[in-house]
């Protein structure tokens, strides 16, 4: 099929871009074909994203040009860049919150009926004809805010679809899809592909991209280290360009006995705004020392049970007990004090305080550890402690007195969980702990969660990957439709029970709704 | 990847630079701007007693911008500060002239200190209002204190029907007298209302970096949902912000009454807004998260001695407004600018170390 070949659409010739705190791109030369889903991968910070941003106008390159079809081209803006037929999906989504999907969709280019204002009606009309050729199921009234943040990205996608685009840019499109959201996702680019549009595909995920990639550039710190056509290659070649050696995508999980019951949540209940739960009387135990991995698609409650576990939704119901004891506090600081720790899924807004530095982030939960008198924090006690972490987690900071904005999407994935981790907890949970993050920083993680088991940490973390919660968890829970369905151990979990149970709870929803 | 990280030094300062150093230091700049240009233009400018009566003056403001600027880093505004001391004005005067009128015959009288300590807590009182406002029942906290803004200054002028508490000299058998020592009173050299500035300020900006709710207040103000998923509360931040907001409110009620030697219900009116001035022209960014004391100071500095110093060349109270508000905008505009600058200086500096 890739026989035929493809003409170059657009050129990137020895771009350089210089951000604060780092070099992105360094001198790097890149073609993308017509017709073809052009693939970039790399490692967080390997300025994959940096790179697609300068040619969706958001960032100008400081040294190099663009060709566009032969011709130089400079854009100003992502406007700039739309006018020549070029869409973006970010990894960050960038949609209002406080506007309905259709509202989003042709937010600046609204349907009019000339002075009588926007035509609402043709919007939502034509928004649910791009909602409907992806599957999603989102009622384009919908304000999005309501919605999950898969689908948020599902919306995401049709917006640029519905843009006529010529080149569309799709940085980590499926991180937060479910495999089935991945398949209807992949049709689509299909059909992009066989209408002449260029795929610009960023993953993580490397069986994604053998799946349908054409064409693969590999970078890494910046630098091109590797162009191919993706049939010539495989997977082993992928990982070789991006770390420069062969790697373990996972941590060997360590012989270690399992201890006394370190975390059980009874009956936990949180009712949906819209009428049934969110979190449906689920039960749960682990030990310490225990991974369980709690697997489930988009929706299915993982985030929601973990903030009520956390103490984020004042009207849950249920029984949490840490090391036998029941936590009757029913808000954060407490329960964080009482050994509970969570890790959102969401870091940008749940996770970092953008204005303040790497360190204060770090010891933002564990202030009182730092404090002398009853009142004075102790800067050498809060540096030595945050060298530490920064050590144990392989943070890559320059200086932790810069923004922690100053760092790539991996190292402030790592600060969130040191910031965890320093608040000493008994029991962890970890909320898609490796989403966006690249293959090297996901082993870092892997690596510490392993780690923290051994040392008698019971943690829970959550996924929608498969292959991570096979290979990371001692036992698996699946969740669908805010329930357990099945709790696996490892030794009996085959991807298909997984997949079967992931979805059991979802035939009932229909029914109900 | 596992490569161990190495903590390298900030990059110094270079030519490349310069630029943004003198904007960093914008405020200071202007601070020196305004005392050179009035002690040139202004008669008798720099002379001990004008420069005392202006310290005086700027304390008023300086006190209400602090408080201003720890709420405004949290992202919220506090409007009541005026009113707050124009309704503890009247409490400390009141209860120096008339005392507490016990409806059984009796009337009970306070010495100063123990007056001071009552309005001190109204004022904290009125914050603690905002705060549950703002917290428990989900105000806006520009709705809020709009709110309280009214309430207070209805009390205040309730309390006298909209009179003067004049004289507040206190009657020595009610050990009642002395007031006046907070507003007139000097403690070597320097009157006593500067030296409690001090005191304050230095408390505030000790607060700010070395104290966990100093902390804290900038976290809430920088991602209040990531604040309170890391287990702050921030409930109590915020009930402290507008607490400490009404508390430097009730100093300068007490300093001006005491000044004055009367209480007048109108007193304080429009604080607020010259608050809100000082604290943005000292760099306080009223999206939240950003802020110091020190900055606010000189900024309470620059716009009273520029006022001030209007008056004294004898500058029409017209054009003192119009200069006042180009002063702010620029303040502003500069800010922006320097975080531009700042980022290009960053980028530039990497790029030549390669």
């Amino acid at each position: 099929m890739a026989a035929e070949t493809h003409d170059t659409i657009l050129k990137l010739d020895d771009v350089t871009k210089v951000y604060s705190g780092i070099v992105a791109v360094k001198h790097a030369s890149l073609e993308l074909k017509r017709g073809a889903v052009n693939v970039l991968v790399g490692e967080n910070g390997a300025g994959k994203s940096t790179l697609m941003r300068m040619i969706a106008g958001v960032e100008k390159p400081s040294l190099g040009r663009i060709l566009l079809e032969g011709k130089e081209v400079e854009f100003n803006s992502p406007a700039d860049a739309q006018k020549h037929g070029i869409g973006m999906v970010f990894q960050e989504l960038n949609l209002f919150g406080n506007l309905s999907v259709a509202e989003n969709i042709f937010a600046t280019r609204e349907i009019t009926r000339g002075l009588g204002g926007i035509d609402h009606k043709a919007q939502v009309h034509k928004a649910n004809q791009f909602l409907d050729k992806l599957d999603a199921g989102i009622s384009a009234e919908t304000m999005v805010e309501d919605l999950p943040i898969g689908q948020q990205q599902l919306v995401e996608i049709a917006k640029a679809i519905s843009l006529d685009t010529r080149i569309l840019i799709l940085d980590e499109p499926t991180s937060a899809l479910s495999a089935a959201e991945v398949d209807i996702l992949f049709k689509v680019i299909g059909e992009l592909k066989a209408q002449g549009v260029a795929i610009v595909y960023i993953s993580h995920r490397l069986e994604e991209l053998m799946r349908i990639g054409d064409y693969i550039t590999v970078l890494r710190d910046g630098q091109i280290t590797g162009q191919a056509m993706v049939r010539d290659i495989d997977t082993k070649w992928i990982v070789r360009s991006m770390i420069g050696s062969d790697a373990k995508d996972f941590a060997k999980s360590l012989d270690h006995k399992l201890g006394a019951e370190a975390f059980r949540a009874e009956d936990i209940c949180l009712p949906r705004k819209t009428g049934g739960f969110a979190v449906d009387h689920l039960s749960i135990s682990v030990r310490a020392g225990e991974v369980l991995g709690i697997y489930g698609l988009m929706g299915a409650g993982r985030s929601e049970f973990f903030e009520c576990v956390i103490g984020q939704h004042a009207h849950s119901t249920g029984k949490i007990f840490v090391a036998g004891e029941e936590i009757a506090a029913k808000d954060t600081s407490n329960r964080i004090r009482k050994g509970l720790a969570l890790i959102p899924e969401d870091r940008q807004r749940e996770g970092l305080v953008q204005v303040l530095s790497i360190t204060a982030n770090l010891t933002l939960a564990s202030l009182e550890k730092f404090v002398k008198f009853g009142f004075h924090i102790s800067g050498e006690r809060e540096q030595a402690a945050v060298k530490e972490q920064v050590r144990n987690l392989s943070i890559k900071a320059p200086n932790p007195d810069f923004d922690v904005t100053s760092m790539s999407g991996g190292n402030q994935q790592k600060v969130v969980i040191g910031k965890a981790l320093m608040t000493n907890p008994k029991v962890l949970l970890m909320d898609e702990p490796s989403r966006g993050i690249d293959v090297g920083a996901k082993a870092d993680v892997f690596r510490t969660m392993r780690k923290l088991a051994g040392e008698g940490l019971a943690i829970l973390f959550s996924t929608s990957d498969l292959e991570e919660v096979m290979a990371l968890s001692d036992r698996i829970a699946v969740m669908s439709n805010g329930r357990v369905t099945t709790i696996l151990d490892r030794a009996d979990a085959t991807e298909e029970l997984i997949v079967k149970a992931a979805s059991e709870g979802h035939k009932s929803t229909r029914e109900i709704a | 990847m596992t490569t161990a990280t190495s903590t390298e030094k900030v990059p110094a300062a270079d030519s490349g630079s310069i630029l943004l150093t003198l904007m960093k230091l914008r405020t200071f700049i202007a601070l020196f701007a305004v005392i050179a240009f009035f002690s040139i233009f202004a008669p008798n400018f720099l002379s001990t007693a004008n420069i005392i009566l202006m310290s005086k003056h700027v304390a008023l403001n300086a006190f209400l911008a602090m408080g201003m600027t720890f709420v405004i880093i949290t992202g919220g505004i506090d409007l009541s500060v005026g009113s707050i001391v124009g309704l503890c004005g009247m409490v400390a005067g009141g209860l120096i002239l008339n005392g507490i009128d016990l409806q059984i015959g009796y009337t009970m009288y306070f010495n100063v200190v123990e007056v001071c300590l009552i309005t001190l807590v109204v004022g904290i009182l009125i914050g603690a209002v905002n705060g549950l406002l703002i917290t428990k029942l989900n105000v806006a906290p520009f709705i809020a204190t709009l709110g309280t803004l009214y309430v207070a200054r209805g009390f205040a002028l309730l309390s006298s029907d909209g009179q003067t508490f004049p004289n507040l000299i206190g009657k020595p058998e009610l050990a009642t007298t002395g007031f006046g020592f907070l507003g007139s009173g000097r403690i070597i050299g320097l009157p006593v209302s500067i030296w409690i500035l001090i005191v304050v300020a230095l408390a505030a900006a000790y607060v700010a970096k070395y104290v966990p709710i100093g902390r804290q207040i900038f976290a809430v103000g920088g991602n209040e949902r990531a604040a309170r998923m890391s287990g702050i509360r921030v409930d109590r931040v915020k009930m402290f912000v507008y607490m400490f907001s009404g508390f430097c409110a009730a100093i300068v009620g007490i300093v001006i009454s005491s000044e004055l030697m009367a209480s007048h219900p109108a007193t304080g009116n429009s604080f607020e807004l010259n608050a809100i001035a000082a604290a943005v022209l000292g760099g306080t960014s009223m999206s939240g998260g950003r802020g110091t004391i020190g900055g606010t100071i000189i900024g309470a500095f620059v716009i009273g001695i520029l006022s001030d110093g209007l008056v004294m060349m004898g500058v029409s109270s017209f054009w003192q407004m119009v200069i006042k508000g180009i002063v702010i905008i620029v303040a502003v505009v500069v800010d922006q600018a320097q975080r531009r600058l700042q980022q290009q200086v960053t980028l530039m500096q990497l790029a030549k170390k390669g």
